[in-house]
């Protein structure tokens, strides 16, 4: 490792007549090496090369963290990201109560503005709702009751379930402080079968999350056996293989897509059509990766470390596996996490046209289902909250991908 | 050049007759037939029909005969350019793809246009502005940009329009022109609707086309000769716009591969949340409906539209940059 990759910054080198140069993006020009005049920049040269010492000894994936921790966006973007990935392993513990509860009296009810305040100390509490018809258009209208104080509390008791099917609780993040009153949150406000927005959230984030991981998953599985075989063997496998991804790359994907859904069989559990659909997404997805994978076997199986594993008499699976793969991990990492947004968006399309997963199935896509009607956004525009979610979903992914990818590459600026 | 084209030419029929193999294999995949989904919707609102009828409709459509039959008898008539029957519409499927397919076109190339006309200077500005305030500004437009479905920008934007202004921004055309034919207010009345819809398709594609333009601008702006340039006294303009402008766009040329299919095939989900008359919903009621015939056409005509915006990008790509020409001849 040269000084360029060096984490911590490094005196740059100011050209007065051409400030604009020493400004190259990202780039850290090569530390002065100008003779040495005094203590203070003998010094700063030690420090340069015990700085120097303690990356020539960093692991690579140390040295991906030290550039990736410099990106303060994206470290940020894995916060949330891991939050979600929370929500997806206890969405129940995040939920106030039971997704599928219906209850069509309750239907459209507005977000709940959480009050802090009460009685001069911090004890926050919503206020309950009074559903009233509209003698003419007999549209029901909810108006806010101060004088009824639902209080809430953070851990509070609420339905039962299990933490990952093993482990039995009825604890929740958030929920009324007496039980009595459970039924009477609704943080987000209700859709039209009265089902609590907030909890409905929670559930969707665990399936339209796993299915965007498992797709991307299976893409990297074939990705990197049908991409290995194709650049480390060459001749007519590697012919086959990119045929192949080039038919499938000419496919219009989003109307293929729907063509694939809708000739799932209506008759389908939500649970087989839920891993069809993941099939489905990674049918094209492994193409992108398997093209990455090709090239990097195909410029590393003329380095030199591969062909000293190959005297050194390691059986080829070998060489593939701990000599090969682990020099462009990182990359592949974060060619996934890129992956993963697309798989996202695309589920949510076709679910939001009927055609993905189906109800009693909750994703975003599902949710929004709901939000197809003018009239209705109109008058429950909290409907529109899930694809906020989307967004912010697939805004994390992007942006701790582009951090992974930019900190995965030692050459690039 | 041209023996390059020839072949890319060449290649088209084999690969449509590949896709039309795949395509039909896919519309016949869900259970049941039309007849059987359209007998089931009868017998739902109570009325139903006697099995005389059921097998005369069924002889007349081929839905009694193998499925290699079926394939070839719509390969018969694909190649006399007739497209089949429309089970549900009981109509010529040429006729009724032909009535959407020229705004299906517009629409991508208006889209396309928009993205091209906005993300270069955009492009072009953030990388020669680096790290100003509106850089910044612009770089998390991009990123949004990124993030938001198109079906989801359309519902917002829906949305807002709805409730603040009173106002709905669906259909291409205004109810008066829905269904006349083809005139000059016609036209007229297109372009005052088909700009939304253009936005909303166009978003994604202008966001990533920006970021693009950007980074390959940047790289060119650190080359030697730029300071060679300065040094000879350009001005900031002319050098910019000379040289590194010229070699930041050529590559953008093969995004054009990719994202002129996109933009056809993209539009599909917004057409069916703005109610735009394209081929779009046709193919989501027609796969709904298992009305075939009329999908496995929509379905080639896709694959056929992304075939032709790979063909395009290719021989643009070898007209904008001499070292692909070289390589390909």
């Amino acid at each position: 490792m040269d000084s360029k990759e060096e984490p911590n910054e490094l005196p740059i080198l100011e050209n007065p007549d051409h400030p604009d140069l020493a400004e190259v993006d990202g780039v850290v020009p090569v530390p002065p090496t100008l003779p040495v005049e005094s203590a203070s920049a003998t010094e700063e040269l030690l420090v340069a090369n015990q700085e120097e010492e303690r990356i020539s000894i960093a692991s690579n994936w140390t040295l991906v963290w030290w550039r990736f921790r410099k990106n303060k966006l994206a470290v940020l973007s894995g916060l949330i990201l891991i939050f979600l990935v929370i929500i997806v392993l206890v969405p129940e513990f995040f939920a106030t109560m039971d997704p599928e509860d219906t209850d069509a009296r309750l239907a459209f009810i507005p977000i709940q503005s959480v009050h802090w305040i009460d009685e001069g100390r911090l004890k926050p509490w919503v206020p309950g709702v009074v559903g009233k018809r509209d003698p003419v258009t007999l549209k029901m209208i909810w108006t806010v009751d101060e004088s009824e104080k639902v209080y809430i509390k953070l851990f509070a008791e609420g339905y039962s379930y299990k933490i990952l099917g093993l482990i039995d609780s009825n604890l929740h993040l958030i929920g009324a402080a007496d039980p009595e009153q459970a039924g009477k949150v609704f943080l987000l406000g209700t859709d039209r079968l009265g089902r609590d927005q907030w909890s409905r959230l929670a559930y969707a984030t665990r399936i339209s999350m796993t299915i965007g991981m498992i797709s991307v998953g299976v893409s990297i599985v074939l990705g990197l056996i049908l991409g290995g075989i194709s650049g480390y063997f060459g001749g007519w496998p590697d012919m086959v293989i990119q045929r192949l991804i080039e038919l499938l790359q000419s496919l219009p994907t989003i109307p293929i897509w729907l063509a694939l859904t809708a000739a799932l069989p209506r008759t389908w559990s939500p649970e087989k059509v839920f891993f069809a659909i993941t099939i489905i997404l990674a049918l094209r997805g492994w193409t992108t990766l398997a093209r990455e994978v090709r090239g990097r076997f195909l410029s590393l199986r003329e380095e030199d470390f591969v062909l000293a594993a190959e005297l050194a008499g390691c059986s080829q699976a070998r060489i593939i596996l701990v000599h090969m793969i682990p020099t462009f991990t990182s990359h592949i990492i974060a060619t996934s996490t890129l992956a993963i947004p697309v798989m996202i968006v695309t589920e949510t399309s076709l679910s939001f046209l009927g055609l993905g997963l189906r109800p009693p199935a909750i994703s975003w896509g599902v949710m929004l289902q709901e939000a197809q009607n003018i009239q209705t956004l109109a008058l429950a525009p909290w409907l529109l909250l899930p694809g906020v979610v989307v967004i912010v979903a697939v805004l994390v992914f992007n942006l701790v991908g582009d951090g992974l990818r930019d900190a995965a590459d030692p050459y690039s600026n | 050049m041209v023996r390059y084209i020839l072949q890319r030419l060449l290649l088209i029929p084999v690969l449509l007759v590949l896709f039309s193999i795949m395509v039909f294999a896919l519309v016949q995949a869900p259970p049941g037939d039309y007849l059987t989904t359209y007998i089931a919707t009868l017998s739902a609102s109570g009325s139903s029909m006697d099995q005389a009828q059921v097998d005369a409709l069924e002889k007349q459509f081929g839905l009694d005969q193998p499925v290699h039959v079926q394939y070839w008898r719509w390969m018969q008539s694909l190649a006399r350019g007739e497209l089949g029957l429309s089970l549900e519409y009981q109509r010529p499927n040429s006729e009724l793809i032909g009535e959407r397919l020229g705004l299906t076109i517009a629409l991508a190339l208006a889209a396309f246009v928009f993205t091209w006309v906005v993300a270069i200077p955009i492009g072009i500005y953030s990388a020669t502005h680096r790290n100003s305030i509106l850089d910044y500004l612009i770089t998390v437009i991009n990123y949004t940009g990124v993030a938001i479905p198109n079906f989801m920008l359309a519902l917002i934007l829906m949305w807002l329009a709805y409730a603040y202004f009173d106002v709905s921004i669906t259909g291409l055309f205004s109810r008066e022109f829905e269904q006349a034919p083809w005139s000059f207010a016609k036209f007229i009345d297109l372009l005052k609707h088909i700009w939304l819809p253009m936005i909303v398709i166009g978003v994604a594609g202008t966001a990533r086309l920006t970021r693009v333009m950007r980074a390959n601008l940047i790289d060119e702006l650190n080359k030697p000769y730029m300071v060679s340039g300065r040094a000879r006294g350009l001005s900031e303009w002319q050098l910019v716009m000379k040289y590194p402008v010229r070699l930041a766009i050529n590559p953008l040329a093969s995004t054009i591969g990719w994202y002129l299919p996109e933009l056809f095939s993209g539009s599909l989900i917004v057409a069916t949340v703005m109610n735009l008359q394209n081929i779009g919903p046709l193919l989501l009621r027609s796969l709904t409906n298992q009305d075939m015939y009329l999908a496995g056409s929509i379905l080639l005509i896709y694959c056929a539209l992304a075939i032709v915006g790979t063909l395009i990008s290719d021989i643009l790509l070898a007209w904008v940059d001499p070292r692909i020409r070289m390589e390909k001849s």
